[in-house]
């Protein structure tokens, strides 16, 4: 039984608790013996809370005894990435800064989640404070992609794209300032929604840049991933930016799985030109397929798009520059330094800065402080600002003709470990398809389509919506998927190789 | 594309002395080869950001957001400065910050 319990997607896992087949202890234990079993290969946990897991899956035992109603997800293990507090449990997003520090509070995505019964099993690797497209800027050391170990998990939410594909856990939390849940979806063969800006809030999310952040679910199935976007979103007084509209319908969507009649954009500037030939080759099968099911399916143009890597690299560092000013050594994690004589407390942060940040983190906290220094603000992120607005009306004009997009989510399969590890720019072009949705600040998901020919890898298929329109990520991506069930006559992940 | 400035090892100094992070000499040049590649890149954004585009600072239009003006229970003092580096008569600690000289 335990081994069936770890394979059940998260809809069959609540329903299974719910009618008692087995305990959400069981389950809960289940989940645990597999990270027991293979995280020491994987990597995807930096902190696996045993007794707070069980402990949350006997209240929901006790509460089914109690012929109390649960909620959807009720007894589901969850994996959360390291970025969002959670009450008493180390948080470190992946930083040598924050290493020991135990928030005194739940974000509120946290606590959202155990209100819902959904049992949180631990904490997941990241990239240093988010930043990266590989888990290899973490602090801790890098996760190793369940599809073969020595390739990358994407980033930054490797670790909770990791622990969904390699069966630890069948749903878990991610951030996407750039694209770090949808690159790790794509490159371990999982399905994961980077929901519209505001939507999901961000209180007692770590913050790297704040007009760009947005946390989001992990799973293995669309339905899955409807179910914790549904649980997680809604509006919070604790977020200013949360924004103060209803949730679309998303489990709704899911199940509708309906495309007959839409019309569906594929960008033309992304998908050509540097995407690896598997990557092209599935996507096009995957575009073909939406239109035997029934859309109508058209090219369109978004003629800034390639400008949004450079203008994001200047948005980005810019504002982790100052969100990142925190982390000074004086209110909470590291402090060095401070042995050595009588040192001044610009010195102290000086030196515990030097210590507790990683080469990368380093290096984007120096060009957001160039890019905004004296002289240089215009034509550094005054431009990349107008590039922002230049993008978003290229997706206001592309929605007018079309329901959503579609595009590759990567360019890539994933790599080996290392290799782009010291040539930044080559890592920046991973983001190169999702980044545009963050600068908009529209919603968007990957889903697995496939394996790449040439290296047996999955890739991933993007679809884009309007703000507000995440429910029209989850009918066409349950549409793709079913479809796409139907021609493998299994899930994806079941040609993984077994861990 | 527009001219990039380059960037020195002095500029890298003064970079890492505004953001307040001790990098370590020998590490100076390194940085300076990559950030200069690095803006090089992203240069590019100048070609297409003309005077008639406004900037975009938010995807979201919110202005002036409150919540209601309820009591609320907060963190406890404690609480407060439980990840704190150093702790003196239930304040944060800090190293000096005034001259002594």
């Amino acid at each position: 039984m335990t081994t069936d319990l770890i394979r059940l997607t998260a809809a069959r896992t609540a329903a299974v608790v719910a009618s008692g087949e087995a305990s959400a202890v069981e389950v809960a234990q289940a989940h645990l013996d597999r990270i027991a079993a293979v995280d020491g290969r994987v990597h995807a946990f930096l902190h696996v809370d045993t007794e707070g897991a069980l402990a949350a899956a006997a209240v929901v035992d006790a509460r089914r005894a109690a012929g109390e109603a649960l909620a959807p997800l009720a007894g589901v293990p969850l994996a959360l990435k390291d970025v969002m507090t959670q009450k008493g449990i180390p948080t470190t997003c992946g930083s040598r800064i924050l290493e020991g520090w135990r928030p005194p509070y739940d974000a509120t995505v946290t606590a959202r989640l155990k209100e819902a019964g959904v049992v949180i099993l631990g904490k997941t690797n990241m990239d240093e404070f988010a930043m990266g497209s590989s888990t290899e800027h973490s602090a801790y050391g890098p996760t190793h992609n369940p599809w073969d170990l020595e390739r990358i998990p994407g980033g930054s939410g490797g670790g909770s794209a990791a622990a969904v594909a390699a069966f630890e856990a069948p749903i878990a939390i991610g951030t996407d300032t750039g694209g770090s849940i949808r690159q790790p979806a794509a490159v371990t063969g999982t399905v994961g929604v980077k929901p519209t800006y505001g939507a999901v809030s961000r209180y007692g999310l770590v913050a790297l840049a704040s007009s760009l952040d947005q946390a989001g679910p992990c799973a293995r199935t669309v339905l899955d991933t409807a179910l914790l976007h549904a649980t997680i979103a809604g509006h919070d007084p604790l977020d200013s930016t949360s924004a103060p509209v209803p949730v679309p319908d998303v489990v709704a969507a899911a199940l509708r799985a309906d495309v007959r009649g839409m019309r569906i954009g594929v960008v033309k500037e992304l998908g050509g030109e540097g995407y690896q030939p598997g990557v092209r080759h599935r996507f096009d099968e995957a575009v073909e397929i939406l239109t035997e099911l029934g859309a109508e399916v058209v090219e369109v143009s978004c003629p800034h798009f390639p400008y949004a890597l450079a203008a994001y690299y200047l948005i980005l560092p810019s504002e982790c520059s100052s969100n990142l000013a925190k982390f000074d050594g004086m209110r909470f994690g590291l402090r060095v330094g401070e042995d050595d004589g009588s040192p001044s407390v610009e010195q102290v942060m000086g030196r515990t800065r030097a210590a507790g940040f990683g080469d990368e983190t380093i290096r984007r906290i120096m060009l957001g402080t160039y890019a905004l220094s004296a002289g240089y603000y215009d034509a550094y992120y005054g431009s990349a600002q107008k590039v922002r607005t230049l993008i978003t009306r290229d997706f206001a004009a592309a929605f007018e003709q079309v329901d959503v997009l579609v595009s590759p989510t990567a360019p890539t399969t994933a790599f080996k470990l290392g290799e782009k590890l010291d040539d930044p720019l080559a890592m920046y072009l991973n983001d190169i398809a999702t980044i545009p949705a963050n600068l908009a600040g529209t919603p968007g998901m990957s889903l697995p389509v496939g394996l790449a020919p040439e290296d047996g890898l999955p890739v991933g298929l993007q679809i884009m919506a309007p703000a507000m329109a995440d429910d029209r990520l989850y009918n066409v991506g349950a549409a793709l998927e079913a479809a796409l069930l139907d021609r493998w006559g299994h899930p994806i992940l079941e040609e993984a190789p077994s861990l | 594309m527009s001219e990039t400035p380059s960037i020195t090892r002095d500029d890298v100094a003064h970079l890492a002395r505004l953001a307040r992070i001790d990098v370590p000499p020998e590490q100076l040049d390194h940085y300076a080869e990559q950030l200069q590649v690095i803006l090089g890149a992203v240069a590019q954004v100048s070609e297409v950001a003309s005077d008639d585009v406004p900037a975009m600072s938010h995807p979201l239009p919110l202005v002036n957001v409150f919540r209601e003006d309820v009591v609320r229970p907060t963190l406890s003092n404690a609480e407060a400065l439980s990840g704190a580096p150093s702790v003196e008569s239930e304040r944060f600690r800090v190293p000096r910050i005034l001259d002594e000289e």
